[in-house]
C-alpha cells in the first residue's frame, strides 16, 4: 500500500491547507464534538510506521557493525604485523640500535612503575572525594554551592585534553613552580634524601700518551666517594679505596696514583690498570638509593605518577559518584534505622554495595591512563633509557613512548618492533581488564 | 479470619503465656544502663501542637496524641494523610530530607526529639523501624541481623551469636534459617524477609518498634505470620503500626488514630474506633465510602 492512503486523500479535500487560519469550511472548534477525542479517519497505517522501525533498526545495525568492522580491521592488521616479532628479547631486552636485539623491559617496567604509583594515589582521593561529595551532601547554604562549585569543575575538567596536563604537570610537579631554584647557581636539587656522591676516573687505558709496554690494559672506572654533591673535586693519592661496579656489585680497590707527564706508570699490567692519573678531570656521579627522594621532584616517576592523576581523577570520581548513586536508598534508609551514623551507613552498606561499579570505573581510568601518550612526553620527553626505575624520582620511559619511538624510524623493521610492543600494550590492557571483571563477578556473586 | 469488626483477642484476655522471657538479652542490657527507672510511665510517646512542612507544604497539622506504652497503636487513614510522616518523626528519620521541619512538642518519655541536641544515633537504637517492602542488607541472615548490636557495642563472636538466635528466634524465623545462617538474606522468601528485618530491628533492644505498613507487599499466609509475630512482641516493646488495611487495624491493634488531610481525626480504643466512632469522618472512612 502506498504512502497515500485514503485516509491522507480524505485529510487533503475536506481539510485544505490553511496555515492554521479557519476558513470558511471547517466548523469552528468550539462546535465541534467528536464522540472520542481521536479521528479515525485520520489513523496512519500501521504498515509505514513499522516500515519505518525495519528501516531504522537496520541502520543500528549497520552502524554497529562498520564499529566492530573497524575494530576488528584494526585488531587484525597489529596483529599481524606484531605478532611475528613477539620473542624473550623484545620482552626482556633494552631498547638498541639494531631492531633485532631492541627490546621493551624499560618501557614496561615504565609503565608498570607510573600506573601503579598513580593508582595508589589516585584511588583514594578520588574515591574519598566522591563519597564526600555524594554522602555528605551539607545543608548550610554556603557549603552547598562549594559543594557545587566542586562538581562543576570536575565535570569540566572530565574533558581536558590531557597534553595540559601535562604542561600542568611539567610546572607543578617537576619544577615545582621554581619554588625551590637556588639562587647561587648550583645546579641540582634544592633538598634531597638517599643519594651518595662519587668522584669517577679512569684509569691509564684511555691515555694515548702512556706507554704500556705493548701490554692490553682494558678500562676501568673507579669512584672516589665524595662529602657532598658541592665539595670540590677530589684529589686521588696513591693508596686511597676506590670502588669499582662490577657485575656483581661494588668491590673496593686500592688505586695507584702518578702524575702522567712526569711519572712512569709501573711495568706490572695489573698495578697498570689500577693507575690513575692525578691531574685528571673527574665527573661527578651519584648512587641512589631505593629511597631516594628530591625536591624539586625532577623529572621522575613520581611526576609522572602525579601528572596521570591529574588526568584520571576528574574520571574516577564521576563513574564513583554514579555506583553511589545506584545504591537503593532503602539500604541506606534500613541502616540509619538500625542507629547507623552517616559514616557507618557508607563504610558498612553503600561502599560494599557500590563496589562493582567503582572498580569498573577504576579500571576504565587506569586503563586509560596506561594509554596515556602525551603528558609523559612533556613531563619525560624521548630520553635513550636502557634500565628499568630504580627509585621513585629516576627517569622512565613509557610503552606508549617506546611505541611511538619505534614509529618514528625510517627503518621497516622499527614498525614491526613497534606493532609488537602495541600487542603488548594491549595484551597487558587486555590482562587488567579480565582481572577486573572476574574480581568483579566473584563480588556480584557473594553478594547474590 | 473474618472481615466483621471484632473484638481483638488480645484486648481483654490476659497474657496467653505463663512464664515471660528475659525481655532482653543479658548482654545487650548493657547497653541500657541509663535506664534503670523504677516504673515505666503510662505513654511511651507524646506529642504536643506536632506540625511538620516539606519545605512549604504542611504535611502535619498540630497533632497532639499519646502513644502508650505496651500497646499497639494503628495509624489509619487514606493516602497522603500524613500518617508516614508523622512515624518518620519519631525516630527522626526525616533528617534525611533536607526541607523537612517541625515544630511543637515531640518526646519521648523525657527526651525532646525535636532538639537539635538529641543524640539520633541513640535514638534509632531506642525507636526500631521495619519499612513497608523488605530490605535486607545484601549480606547473610547472619550478618543483617548482628549488623545492628556490632553498631551499638564491641562483642564477641559467642556473645554476637547469643543475640542474633534471641532476636531470630524472637521474630519466629529462627526455625526456617538455623542451619543457613551464612546463606544469603535475598534468597529467603519476602514474608521471611520481613521477619528477618523485624529480627534485625529487635536486635539491638529498642523501646519502641514502629512498623510503616509492614505487611502490604506480602501475601496472607506471610501477613498472619506476621500478625501473630506483632500480637507476640507487644508484651515487650511499644508498637506503632502505619496500615492502610483497616481490617488489620481492627486485628491487631489496641488503640487507634485516624488522620485526615495532615490532622488528627479521632483516636480512641480500636473496639470503640470500629463500632462506634464519634466522628463522622470516621465512620465515613471505615465503613469504605471514601479512602
Amino acid at each position: 500500500m502506498s504512502e497515500s492512503n485514503p485516509s491522507e486523500q480524505d485529510r487533503q479535500k475536506s481539510h485544505p491547507p490553511t496555515n492554521g487560519a479557519n476558513l470558511g469550511d471547517e466548523p469552528a472548534r468550539a462546535d465541534r464534538k467528536p464522540s472520542m477525542p481521536i479521528d479515525k479517519s485520520k489513523l496512519l497505517t500501521t504498515d509505514a510506521r513499522i516500515r519505518k522501525d525495519i528501516r531504522f533498526r537496520r541502520m543500528c545495525i549497520i552502524t554497529a557493525s562498520a564499529s566492530v568492522l573497524i575494530l576488528a580491521f584494526l585488531l587484525g592488521s597489529i596483529l599481524t604485523a606484531g605478532i611475528p616479532t613477539l620473542s624473550w628479547t623484545l620482552l626482556t631486552g633494552s631498547p638498541e640500535p639494531e631492531p633485532e636485539n631492541a627490546g621493551i623491559w624499560p618501557a614496561l617496567m615504565g609503565t608498570l612503575w607510573v600506573c601503579s604509583m598513580c593508582s595508589l594515589i589516585t584511588l583514594p582521593l578520588g574515591i574519598g572525594t566522591a563519597i564526600l561529595i555524594e554522602e555528605f551532601t551539607p545543608r548550610n547554604a554556603v557549603a552547598k554551592k562549594v559543594f557545587n562549585l566542586i562538581q562543576l569543575n570536575i565535570t569540566n575538567l572530565a574533558g581536558v585534553p590531557s597534553v595540559v596536563y601535562g604542561i600542568l604537570g611539567l610546572t607543578a610537579f617537576v619544577s615545582m613552580f621554581s619554588l625551590f631554584d637556588k639562587s647561587e647557581g648550583n645546579v641540582g636539587p634544592s633538598m634531597e634524601v638517599g643519594a651518595v656522591y662519587f668522584d669517577q676516573f679512569s684509569n691509564l687505558a684511555s691515555d694515548p700518551f702512556v706507554d704500556t709496554g705493548g701490554a692490553e690494559v682494558r678500562e676501568r672506572f673507579f669512584l672516589l666517594p665524595v662529602e657532598s654533591r658541592n665539595s670540590p673535586p677530589v684529589v686521588p693519592q696513591t693508596g686511597m679505596i676506590a670502588y669499582e661496579n662490577q657485575e656483581e656489585g661494588f668491590i673496593e680497590v686500592e688505586i695507584i696514583a702518578i702524575d702522567a707527564l712526569s711519572q712512569q706508570p709501573s711495568a706490572d699490567p695489573e698495578e697498570l690498570s689500577r693507575t690513575i692519573d692525578n691531574q685528571s678531570t673527574p665527573g661527578r656521579i651519584s648512587e641512589n638509593q631505593w629511597y631516594y627522594l628530591r625536591l624539586p621532584f625532577g623529572r621522575g616517576v613520581i611526576a609522572g605518577a602525579l601528572t596521570l592523576m591529574l588526568v584520571i581523577l576528574p574520571v574516577i570520581i564521576i563513574s564513583t559518584q554514579e555506583a553511589l548513586r545506584a545504591v537503593p536508598a532503602t539500604l541506606r534508609a534500613a541502616a540509619l534505622g538500625l542507629g547507623s551514623t552517616p559514616w557507618q551507613v557508607v563504610w558498612n552498606v553503600t561502599l560494599p554495595s557500590a563496589i562493582p561499579g567503582i572498580m569498573t570505573g577504576s579500571i576504565l581510568a587506569i586503563s586509560r591512563a596506561i594509554g596515556e601518550t602525551a603528558p609523559i612526553l612533556i613531563i619525560a620527553g624521548i630520553v635513550y633509557i636502557r634500565s628499568a626505575p630504580q627509585h621513585l624520582m629516576d627517569d622512565y620511559t613509557v610503552m606508549p613512548l617506546q611505541i611511538y619511538n619505534w614509529t618514528s624510524r625510517p627503518q621497516e623493521e622499527f614498525h614491526n618492533i613497534a606493532a609488537g610492543g602495541i600487542v603488548v600494550l594491549l595484551a597487558i590492557l587486555l590482562s587488567f581488564n579480565a582481572v577486573a571483571v572476574l574480581i568483579r563477578h566473584r563480588m556480584q556473586n557473594k553478594l547474590q | 479470619m473474618s472481615n466483621a469488626v471484632t473484638t481483638p483477642p488480645h484486648a481483654t484476655s490476659p497474657p496467653l503465656r505463663a512464664k515471660r522471657t528475659p525481655q532482653i538479652p543479658p548482654t545487650v542490657s548493657q547497653m541500657k544502663t541509663e535506664e534503670k527507672k523504677p516504673t515505666p510511665a503510662s505513654n511511651a510517646i507524646e506529642m504536643q501542637e506536632l506540625s511538620s512542612w516539606y519545605g512549604s507544604f504542611q504535611a502535619l497539622k498540630s497533632i497532639s496524641l499519646d502513644v502508650q506504652r505496651n500497646k499497639v497503636t494503628a495509624f489509619i487513614g487514606p493516602s497522603g494523610c500524613g500518617k508516614s510522616t508523622l512515624l518518620r518523626w519519631i525516630n527522626r528519620m526525616n533528617d534525611t530530607i533536607h526541607s523537612a521541619r517541625a515544630t511543637g512538642r515531640l518526646h519521648l518519655g523525657d527526651l525532646d526529639l525535636l532538639a537539635n541536641t538529641t543524640d539520633v544515633v541513640e535514638l534509632r537504637r531506642k525507636v526500631g523501624i521495619v519499612f513497608q517492602k523488605p530490605n535486607p542488607f545484601p549480606k547473610s541472615i547472619f550478618e543483617n541481623v548482628a549488623f545492628g548490636p556490632r553498631l551499638h557495642m564491641k562483642l564477641r563472636r559467642s556473645e554476637l551469636m547469643d543475640i542474633v538466635e534471641w532476636s531470630l528466634r524472637k521474630a519466629a524465623v529462627w526455625e526456617e534459617v538455623k542451619d543457613r545462617l551464612n546463606a544469603p538474606a535475598l534468597g529467603l522468601s519476602g514474608g521471611q524477609q520481613q521477619r528477618l528485618c523485624i529480627a534485625r530491628t529487635i536486635a539491638v533492644g529498642p523501646e519502641i518498634l514502629l512498623m510503616d505498613e509492614p505487611c502490604s507487599a506480602l501475601d496472607p499466609g506471610s501477613t498472619l505470620a506476621i500478625e501473630e509475630l506483632m500480637n507476640e512482641l507487644r508484651h515487650q516493646y511499644t508498637i506503632v503500626i502505619v496500615t492502610h488495611n483497616m481490617q488489620q487495624a481492627s486485628r491487631c491493634s489496641d488503640k487507634t488514630a485516624f488522620f485526615f488531610e495532615g490532622q488528627l481525626v479521632e483516636m480512641n480504643d480500636t473496639q470503640t474506633m470500629f463500632t462506634n466512632p464519634n466522628s463522622k469522618r470516621t465512620e465515613d472512612y471505615i465503613s469504605g465510602r471514601f479512602g
